[in-house]
């Protein structure tokens, strides 16, 4: 409720914001940002939107259709929460937006999904990597890769990095991306030949002592959880009190300066997956480090300091691969864009992005493993991981 | 002996924060005591505790940021009495009880506008933060400290209330409200000084609780809150030895549920065990005996 409120006089704000723009602009196209800025993937959600927000500022317009348009943000913050999620999304369908990127998480944008179908606008999923996001539907499509790809790098890591042949498996109910990540994990770990303790945690939870007993008392060699960062900087703290020496894995939430943070100076080994890593695009990291530095609240949204999270890069990528089909489709209307969405290629600092013509997925087939180093607190590169490597 | 060291850290835990959940109920039960009014701004007192904490230690010693936590605790405990609550001392329960919600959101409110709605990591404490080993238990410090300075401040508390003379006041007027009032009873001074010791233990338990589990949110004072108010009524609201046996077993109860392995059901077993003991027990464990007055 309280939330509610808030967000209502926020979106009055930008309401009167956008009212204020749209009359002394001419030609204008709107995408939709539809992100968490609160809640648990707040965190995450200020990091992605950041890579769009600076995507924007380098290419604050685009040539559609022979006319040059300004391209207007419309940010929204959908709370992480499946339930307020529509509400933000149904602002979105009613500022008339021409696309939609996001979001952070795969739970909010499945709950969205609906809303965006009926309105006839494409969404550009940025890194929610649950199957179920884009699975039958002709207008969400993706640019991140999946978690079957993912849970599969991630068993087949844990397996031949560490020998592991039990692993304990900790997932949040209620939460698509933790529960799908987490089952596509045990699939693949089972697959290879190794056992998976799993247990699940609620909504709230903060105690995470208990959890790392067990993992400890039934003797497992890989502590596997996928959840969100707010969860992982608890459950980080628990087993350093702990002692638990056995490594840390999880996916491509974790990959955030607040894991980082949580893990400097203490005792943990933590591996993630994810799409990005700092120095892949150095022009890149230096333009987006200054404009996180440029303001106080760009920093603030960062977590603090000027660490490239993976989702900036692929926020960033998301903006441009919208542009491309802006201009492909000719026009600002949702359903020509939607049409040119499938044609649309982009070499991104992610690396390549083009869909597949089922779902609408990306094409994608490498991810990146990092460690977190305690010391620097920065990540390590470990591997590059491709569809290759774990057949 | 495999099998206690096997079960022995989830009594541990158990144990470790049913004592934090006991210094928050004691807020619960002893405003409920004085005023009957179940004071729901207090998981959030407990919270902005934790927040305060964040930034005071961001900038200054430890030595010094301890004390001004708890000072500024105290501080936001007797002002949101003073304001929300004394001018409606002669309104009914229910005005007062709305008001408390209201104070609830307003306190989560201005956090979630001052932290940008992220979890802020709380600072680790020298000492508490400190990991331990005893008896095959590998965990933080402050586990093991919770339980004993619960013990100490539950104990110095029953003697201020037995002992001292703001302690019979105080006594006096859970008894008979007006009556009190009539014998001279200085009662709005007597609200203060609960909600200054509510405030208090809840700011000692926060420090406590935050430095096991580091992460400070808007909503991070609901849960604990809530536990510590079943707590309360568990042990029967108005008994302070009452909240604090109901604290310890709703700690212990739901780690030991968490230990057989059935994580998904610790909070419908915490409450399910509350309806049992409420249908053998309406007033709670320890609950004063409703007497009607002819």
């Amino acid at each position: 409720m309280k939330k509610r409120i808030f967000s209502v006089m926020m979106s009055a704000a930008l309401a009167i914001g956008m009212l204020a723009s749209a009359t002394t602009m001419a030609a204008t196209v709107k995408i939709g940002v539809f992100e968490p800025a609160s809640g648990d993937n707040g965190a995450g959600g200020k990091q992605e939107t950041l890579g769009i927000q600076y995507a924007n500022s380098i290419a604050p317009t685009v040539e559609i259709g022979g006319e040059t348009y300004d391209v207007v943000l419309d940010i929204v913050d959908n709370e992480s929460s499946n339930d307020k999620g529509p509400t933000a999304a149904a602002q979105l369908v009613g500022d008339g937006v021409s696309v939609v990127l996001g979001s952070y998480g795969s739970g909010v944008s499945i709950a969205a999904s609906d809303i965006f179908r009926e309105a006839g606008i494409p969404a550009i999923g940025v890194t929610c990597t649950n199957p179920q996001v884009t699975l039958g539907n002709t207008h969400y499509f993706r640019i991140c890769f999946l978690d079957p790809f993912q849970g599969s790098v991630l068993a087949s890591f844990a397996s031949e990095n560490f020998g592991a042949k039990k692993a304990y498996v900790l997932t949040k109910l209620g939460d698509d991306y933790s529960a799908g990540l987490g089952f596509y994990f045990t699939k693949a770990f089972q697959a290879l030949g190794g056992e998976v303790v799993s247990e699940t945690f609620l909504e709230g939870n903060m105690d995470f002592a208990s959890y790392i007993t067990t993992a400890k008392n039934e003797g497992c060699e890989v502590f596997f959880a996928p959840t969100s960062t707010e969860a992982a900087a608890l459950i980080i703290n628990q087993a350093d009190a702990q002692g638990l020496t056995i490594p840390l894995l999880a996916g491509d939430t974790w990959d955030s300066n607040v894991i980082l943070n949580a893990a400097a100076g203490k005792n943990v080994q933590i591996y993630v997956t994810t799409f990005y890593q700092e120095g892949g695009n150095p022009e890149f990291d230096e333009g987006v480090k200054e404009f996180i530095n440029s303001t106080s609240v760009n920093l603030a949204n960062n977590g603090g300091d000027d660490t490239v999270a993976a989702v900036t890069a692929m926020g960033y990528d998301a903006y441009f691969t919208a542009l491309e089909a802006l201009k492909a489709a000719g026009s600002t209307d949702a359903a020509a864009v939607n049409e040119a969405l499938w044609g649309t290629t982009y070499e991104g600092v992610s690396g390549h992005i083009e869909f597949d013509q089922e779902n609408g997925d990306a094409v994608r087939d490498a991810a990146f493993v990092k460690m977190a180093n305690t010391e620097t607190a920065a990540w390590d590169f470990v591997a590059q991981q491709t569809t290759a490597d774990i057949d | 002996m495999t099998w206690l060291s096997r079960n022995l850290p989830y009594l541990v835990a158990g144990i470790s924060v049913g004592g934090q959940y006991a210094l928050i109920a004691i807020g619960y039960t002893m405003v409920y005591g004085i005023l009957r009014l179940i004071n729901f701004a207090h998981g959030d007192i407990f919270m902005v505790a934790g927040i305060i904490m964040v930034y005071a230690s961001a900038s200054m010693p430890i030595y010094v940021s301890i004390p001004l936590v708890l000072i500024l605790t105290v501080l936001l405990g007797f002002t949101v009495e003073r304001v929300a609550y004394k001018p409606l001392r002669s309104a009914p329960r229910m005005s007062v009880m709305i008001s408390a919600i209201g104070v609830s959101y307003l306190l989560q409110n201005l956090v979630f506008y001052i932290t940008g709605g992220l979890t802020k990591q709380y600072p680790a404490l020298p000492w508490l933060g400190d990991s331990v080993t005893v008896f095959g238990v590998t965990t933080k410090r402050v586990t093991f400290v919770t339980p004993i300075l619960t013990i100490i401040l539950v104990v110095l508390l029953v003697l201020l209330i037995k002992k001292t003379k703001i302690g019979m006041a105080m006594r006096a007027a859970s008894k008979d409200f007006e009556t009190s009032q009539l014998m001279g009873i200085k009662i709005n001074s007597v609200i203060s000084t609960t909600f200054i010791i509510g405030s208090l233990l809840a700011a000692v338990g926060s420090l406590l609780f935050f430095t096991n589990y580091t992460g400070v949110s808007p909503t991070s004072g609901a849960m604990p809150g809530l536990k510590a108010f079943v707590a309360a009524v568990f042990g029967g609201i108005g008994s302070i030895p009452g909240a604090v046996l109901g604290a310890f077993l709703i700690g212990i109860s739901e780690n030991l549920i968490r230990g057989l392995g059935w994580t998904t059901f610790q909070d419908a077993f915490t409450f399910a065990l509350l309806i049992i003991v409420l249908i053998f027990k309406p007033t709670g464990l320890f609950g004063e005996k409703a007497t009607d007055k002819v």
